[in-house]
């Protein structure tokens, strides 16, 4: 059984002003929302979805998202049923809450996203790593979701 | 602090394409002790973090240091492009006491104000 993949045209990031780009993604991100996450999660209110990118290969498929400024600990994973789920809380430090605050741009609060893998992937073989902000999933696929050659015999 | 917050063209590119920055999202908080910033610079690391100050400016460049993932692309939602962003700064702040460090991604920018300036109690007698 297949799955389809979403499939989006590259953005090009040196066109435009940056903010009317954010916008752009914004109103993207709203049509991609399957309504079931609208119906349970405050996720279009919360403005805080992160960037993330999804390649694949031969061998695997590869996500990865930006999430500037977190520890670890306060990122999840959990893959169920095809899908991929990247979830966490980003909190604001106490330190700075009775300063005044002049710019607010930055979010805060939990987050979610889940995306449908394009192929079957082996659940014990997924590794992660958080690295200056990015965290980069690889997920291996399963030997059967591998591009095989299959030879044409001529009788 | 005022900050300019528009797109500009990175100087070493001659067309506009690849070489366009963007601004990275930044929180600017005050205490009676001086200023916090905190940019978001998700992939950029000490070696491609430049901090500049100029006058009364401030310069903040990331230069994204992120391999190119394997395969094709399914989804793209990440900027390629690298951070830029200029602050004009109170007066008040002490320039030789500007620190900054990086940790994931995240550019936090102490900037103390001087001595002279913090807010003092009076006795009265």
């Amino acid at each position: 059984m297949n799955s389809l993949a979403l499939w989006r045209r590259p953005q090009f990031s040196g066109w435009g002003f940056g903010g009317l780009t954010r916008l752009h993604d914004s109103l993207d991100q709203l049509f991609d929302l399957p309504l079931s996450a609208l119906a349970r999660s405050s996720q279009l209110l919360s403005g805080w979805t992160p960037a993330f990118d999804v390649f694949e290969d031969k061998d695997s498929v590869y996500v990865r998202a930006e999430l500037p400024g977190m520890r670890k600990e306060d990122i999840s994973l959990s893959l169920h049923d095809g899908s991929l789920s990247i979830s966490g809380e980003r909190k604001s430090d106490e330190k700075l809450a009775k300063a005044e605050v002049h710019r607010a741009e930055r979010f805060y609060g939990r987050f979610e996203r889940t995306m449908t893998l394009p192929t079957f992937v082996a659940v014990d073989k997924v590794t992660a790593q958080y690295k200056d902000g990015i965290l980069t999933i690889t997920l291996p696929k399963v030997e059967e979701a591998k591009p095989k050659t299959i030879d044409v015999s001529v009788n | 602090m005022s900050t300019n917050t528009t797109l500009e063209k990175d100087q070493k590119s001659a067309n506009g394409q690849a070489g366009a920055f963007v601004s990275p999202d930044v929180n600017i908080f005050e205490t009676n002790e001086g200023y916090v910033l905190e940019a978001e610079m998700p992939g950029v690391n000490k070696e491609g973090l430049d901090v500049t100050l100029e006058d009364n400016v401030i310069t903040l460049t990331g230069r994204k240091q992120v391999e190119p993932l394997p395969g094709k692309a399914l989804f793209r939602g990440s900027y390629g492009a690298n951070y830029r962003r200029v602050f004009e700064l109170d007066p008040a702040i002490d320039k030789a006491k500007v620190s900054a460090k990086i940790d994931q991604g995240l550019v936090t920018i102490s900037l103390p104000k001087s001595e002279q300036v913090k807010p003092r109690k009076i006795n009265v007698n």
